[in-house]
This record gives structure tokens, C-alpha cells and sequence, in this order.
């Protein structure tokens, strides 16, 4: 973490840095795989609107419960909805709603952490324990809660999962804050008489920006399973949405004769958070930060 | 020593008492109280005024939290409304088969994550290695609703061996409960079977390297000596504190496995308090689980102060 202190031609070095880092990961069968896998999900949910051969709302009567064919490939559903379309869709939910659930969580937990990192003393102690009783109230308990009273809108929805899941940010990033904060470059830069805040920013930030980064990735494929959760409860997004969490608990009831329909929502979410989990596993390690050792909480 | 765990204690009650603010602030705070929450469309005249008067809603909302407060330390929760009696009464049966299907899982999962754990790290990068380690990214990383019902498709569907669905009243016998939570259970303790061999094996691992194992390695210990001597008394220490985090961690999951199943523990309490807008019973709720979570917490912190006797004049926190 320490390499990357700040040089003179860091523009050129970032996309090097980048690029760097991507071989790393994609140099063992894991990152290789995960990373095949998260690219495939992104590209499909940046296409599957223009590819989706049926309409994902459209009710038929006539095509109710239908085994997989050359016109439904993984079959319909008990409503006669096309499965296909809905998976392929459904994958565009989650990763729009985890994608910027996750940037809000790295972004105020980010924050938060370093700040607290910074002043120390009271102020920290305080923030500390409230974002430990946080984190000792079950995420799903406190998911249910926000959304039963706020409602179950994508509008609630984000925000919600990136506060809750921030709060374990907020832990790495003031730990991290902490190992930086005493080395010789920030006393020197507190001697030349630079601001807080061009300390922070010129400093700190690039220093315990891995750190965050790799916590990020995880928290997203957390945040992935906390949110088909609430959908499976039937917390999460409302019914004509393709969401995965959603088709698998509408699909179970009827699964002993039409097994397709819960099948293929459970390859894609799977196969996803397998994904993003090999992805920041590999992430962790070419940044050379440690993982294995922390609880997942 | 005395003075570190009456801290940590301390320190946990502090956590008690902040997870009760937030909750009691944030009905507070988000829109709606108890009562119109509860009845909906149908908050106005009687039934509203009767409500307030049974929660208490009509006095200020600090004196309202003391009340409640000083009552949950005395042991009682309040009024369910949904239930329409006692919440403790709604919550014993319930914990009690939480408890069953918290303390089957835990006493099949530790043990299976200690040798599989030691199995991967002995064998690091083997076969073995290879093969328990895919299979613990898989059920580790599924969610588990996911596993839950592939594992009710697959047994109880496809094989037929178990009934998928279990219907248990919520105040069955211990041995009616037994004989029916095969599957739960599974789903439960293969998630955090997973979690537990991957940190008990990278912790081995990190021991294997270490200057006294080698020294014993150079001295000519035998290796299964060395194993049982060297390496696990001090692999499984730092493990207890993860092991205790990820049993807390799980409360969240066992919402969902309870709701798979349909088993009636605190998990689905929590789905039909929210459901039912019970908002006194999700108030319950969050502080109970909240303590199970600072109490598995505690124990294992203590538990490790007490094994670890460099520990015992470090102020460690983690």
C-alpha cells in the first residue's frame, strides 16, 4: 500500500497502475474466472434491453408454465412470462441498484472512516460505538424496517442498502487512516504548513484509497445478497420488475413440475456473486491486502 | 484482567443502549407511528384513540422511551398488536426453536469447519485443498434462499427423501422439532461451515510459517505431533473471535433459511412482525437479537482473554 506515494507524473502512472493491476488479477484461473464472469454480467445488462425477444411484462394465459423450447429457451413462467427475458433482465436490476447502493456506501463510509481516523478522541470514540451498535442489529432486521416504513422503491431502496452497508467501511477506512497517519510523510507535510484538507486529499486518500476500494468490492457482492434477499421476502423491488430475488420466491411454490422457472434466476444471481466475490478476492490480492482472515461482517 | 472484562461488558451494555435509541428514534423519526402504521386505512376515531391509549402515544416521547426502557431491563417487551397479547408470550416459543436449530447447526458446523479447515491448510493447494476449497466459495458465497431452496428442489423434490416444507406448530416438542429440521439445518451449517474452514485454514497456514514451527520442524518433532502441539493451540485462538462473528453474522441469514422452510423461530417473527407492521414486536425484536449478537461477542472476547495469557495485560480492541 505504501508504494503508491505520490510522484510527479501520476496521470500516466494511473492507467498504468490500472492496467497493472487487471493482469495481476486475471493471472490466476480465480481472478481470470471471476472476472470473465462480472464482465459477462455487465455487458448483458447493458444489452439484454435490445436483445430480450419477449416483453417481460406481458401476461398470456396461453403460454402458462411452458418447458423450455426454441421459442422460450429456459421456459415461462406461472404468469406465461418469458424466463429468458426476465433473467437476462433481471440482471440489469440488481446491478444498477448494488452498483450505486455500493458507491454510496464507499462514498459516506469512505468519509466517515477517514475523518474519524483524523480527529481522533472523543468525537471517534463516539461515532465508533454508534457504528458498532449499527453493525450489531442484523442488516436484515434494519433493511426491513427502513423499506416496511419508507416503502419498496429503487429511490429508497439504494440509499438504504449503501447507508447499512457502509457503516463496515467506515471500520477499515479509519484503521487505515490510522496506519498512515503517523508516518514521517504526513508529519512533513504538516511542517510545510499544508491544510487539512490538502493533507487529506494529497495524502491520505491515496494511501488508504486500496483499502477502501477492495472493502468496497466486497460489500458489493454483499450488498447483491442482501438485496435479492429483501426481494425474495418480497421487501425488495415490486412485482413486474424483472429482479431475480423476486422470480425465484414467485417460482418455488411451483417448482416440483416447473423447475425451469426457478432455475435459471438461480444461475444468474450465482453465478454473479460468485463473480464479484472471485473479482475482489483477486482485487485484494494484487493489491496485496489480506482478506482471508476477516469475518464477513 | 478483572478490570478488562468489566470494561468489555461496559463497553457492551453502551452498544445495548445505543441499538435501543436507534431503534426507539427511528420509528420516531420515520414516517408514521405505531398506531397508524398498524391499522392503516382504518386510523381514525375508536380504534386509533384506543391504540394511542395502549402504547402509551400520548405522552411525551423521551418519557415514553424510559417506560419502555426501564421495562425491557425488568424482562417485559410490551404489547404485540398483532398478536393482540404479551410479546413475551409471542417470543418464547419462538426463541426456544431458534435456539434448537441455532445450537444443532453450530455443534455440526464447528467441528466439520476445524477439520476441514485443518484438511485444506495441511494439504494447501493439493487436491484436497482444491476440491473442499471450490466447494466452500460455492456455499459461502450463495445466498441462502438460494441453497435453501436448491437443497428443497434436489432432496425433497427430485429424491424425495424429506419433506420440503415443514409444518411445525411453534409449540412443538424438542423431538418434534428435531426430527424435522434436517434441511434447515444443512442449509444453515453449510454457510457457516464455509466461513469458519476458510479462516481456520488461512490462520494454520499463517502458523505453518511461523519461527517456532519451523524450529520444531528442524528439531525433528514428528508431523503429526508437531500438528497437534504446535500449530492448532495457537491456529484456533485467533479463530474464536471470527467464529463468533460469523454465528452473529448468520442471525441475518437464519431470517431467511426460517423463512424458506417455514420454521417457526425468531426469524419468521421478524418477516410477519414486519409484515404486520407490529412495529412494538420489531422494537423486541432488535434489541434481542442486537444482545445475542454483543453477548456471542463478549463471550468469545473472553474467551480468547482467557486462552491467550499474552493477552491478558494487552488492551486490546479489536
Amino acid at each position: 500500500m505504501e508504494s503508491n506515494l505520490i510522484t510527479e507524473d501520476k496521470q500516466k502512472n494511473k492507467l498504468e497502475k490500472a492496467l497493472e493491476i487487471l493482469k495481476t488479477m486475471a493471472s490466476k484461473p480465480s481472478g481470470l474466472i471471476g472476472l470473465t464472469i462480472v464482465l459477462f454480467h455487465v455487458i448483458l445488462a447493458l444489452i439484454s434491453p435490445y436483445i430480450a425477444p419477449y416483453d417481460y411484462k406481458a401476461i398470456s394465459p396461453n403460454t402458462m408454465l411452458l418447458a423450455p423450447s426454441a421459442e422460450h429457451w429456459f421456459g415461462t413462467d406461472s404468469l406465461g412470462r418469458d424466463v429468458f427475458t426476465r433473467t437476462i433482465l433481471g440482471g440489469r436490476t440488481a446491478l444498477t441498484v448494488t452498483f450505486f447502493g455500493s458507491l454510496i456506501a464507499l462514498l459516506w463510509g469512505g468519509l466517515l472512516g477517514i475523518f474519524c481516523g483524523l480527529v481522533g478522541g472523543k468525537i471517534d470514540d463516539v461515532v465508533m460505538r454508534v457504528v458498532d451498535a449499527f453493525l450489531s442489529i442484523p442488516w436484515i432486521l434494519a433493511m426491513l424496517l427502513i423499506v416496511s416504513l419508507l416503502g419498496t422503491s429503487t429511490e429508497v431502496l439504494i440509499p438504504a442498502l449503501g447507508f447499512f452497508y457502509g457503516k463496515g467501511i467506515v471500520r477499515v477506512a479509519r484503521a487505515a487512516t490510522h496506519d498512515v497517519i503517523a508516518k514521517d510523510f504526513i508529519v512533513s507535510a504538516r511542517a510545510r504548513g499544508h491544510s487539512n484538507m490538502s493533507i487529506i486529499w494529497n495524502e491520505i486518500i491515496p494511501n488508504v484509497r486500496d483499502a477502501i476500494l477492495v472493502e468496497g468490492a466486497m460489500r458489493w457482492s454483499w450488498m447483491l445478497l442482501g438485496f435479492s434477499s429483501l426481494s425474495f421476502l418480497g421487501f425488495g423491488v415490486s412485482p413486474p420488475t424483472p429482479d431475480w430475488g423476486l422470480m425465484i420466491s414467485n417460482a418455488r411454490g411451483l417448482m416440483s413440475f416447473a423447475y425451469w422457472s426457478v432455475i435459471a434466476p438461480i444461475v444468474g444471481l450465482s453465478s454473479l456473486i460468485i463473480g464479484i466475490n472471485l473479482t475482489a478476492d483477486a482485487f485484494a490480492k494484487a493489491l496485496g491486502i489480506d482478506r482471508s482472515t476477516k469475518a464477513p461482517v | 484482567m478483572l478490570l478488562l472484562i468489566l470494561k468489555r461488558i461496559g463497553l457492551g451494555l453502551i452498544t445495548l443502549f445505543i441499538v435501543s435509541l436507534i431503534t426507539f428514534v427511528g420509528v420516531e423519526v420515520l414516517p408514521g407511528d405505531a398506531c397508524t402504521t398498524y391499522l392503516e386505512r382504518e386510523a381514525y376515531g375508536a380504534a386509533l384513540d384506543a391504540c394511542i391509549k395502549r402504547l402509551g402515544l400520548d405522552i411525551p416521547a423521551y418519557e415514553r422511551y424510559l417506560d419502555w426502557a426501564s421495562n425491557v431491563v425488568r424482562g417485559d417487551f410490551g404489547y404485540s398488536l398483532s398478536g393482540e397479547m404479551p410479546i413475551n408470550e409471542v417470543l418464547g416459543p419462538r426463541v426456544k426453536n431458534s435456539l434448537v436449530l441455532a445450537s444443532v447447526s453450530i455443534l455440526i458446523g464447528i467441528p466439520l469447519a476445524i477439520v476441514l479447515g485443518i484438511i485444506t491448510a495441511l494439504w494447501r493447494d493439493k487436491l484436497p485443498d482444491i476440491m473442499i476449497s471450490t466447494i466452500t466459495i460455492f456455499s459461502m458465497t450463495i445466498p441462502e434462499f438460494i441453497s435453501a431452496t436448491l437443497l428443497i428442489l434436489i432432496v425433497a423434490i427430485w429424491l424425495g427423501w424429506l419433506p420440503g416444507i415443514v409444518i411445525i406448530p411453534s409449540d412443538a416438542t424438542f423431538y418434534e422439532l428435531l426430527s424435522n429440521i434436517i434441511l434447515p439445518v444443512v442449509a444453515i451449517s453449510m454457510i457457516m461451515t464455509a466461513h469458519m474452514a476458510r479462516m481456520v485454514r488461512s490462520s494454520v497456514i499463517q502458523v505453518m510459517a511461523s519461527d517456532y514451527v519451523q524450529m520444531a520442524i528442524l528439531k525433528g518433532v514428528p508431523y503429526w505431533k508437531m500438528v497437534f502441539r504446535h500449530v492448532l493451540p495457537n491456529a484456533l485462538l485467533p479463530a474464536i473471535n471470527v467464529v463468533a462473528l460469523t454465528i452473529a453474522w448468520l442471525l441475518g441469514g437464519v431470517v431467511v433459511t426460517e423463512v424458506v422452510f417455514n420454521y417457526p423461530g425468531l426469524g419468521r417473527l421478524v418477516i410477519e412482525s414486519i409484515s404486520n407492521r407490529d412495529l412494538p414486536v420489531v422494537q423486541a425484536l432488535a434489541i434481542i437479537l442486537a444482545s445475542i449478537y454483543v453477548g456471542i461477542n463478549l463471550i468469545a472476547d473472553l474467551m480468547t482473554l482467557m486462552l491467550n495469557p499474552r493477552l491478558k495485560s494487552l488492551q486490546i480492541r479489536k
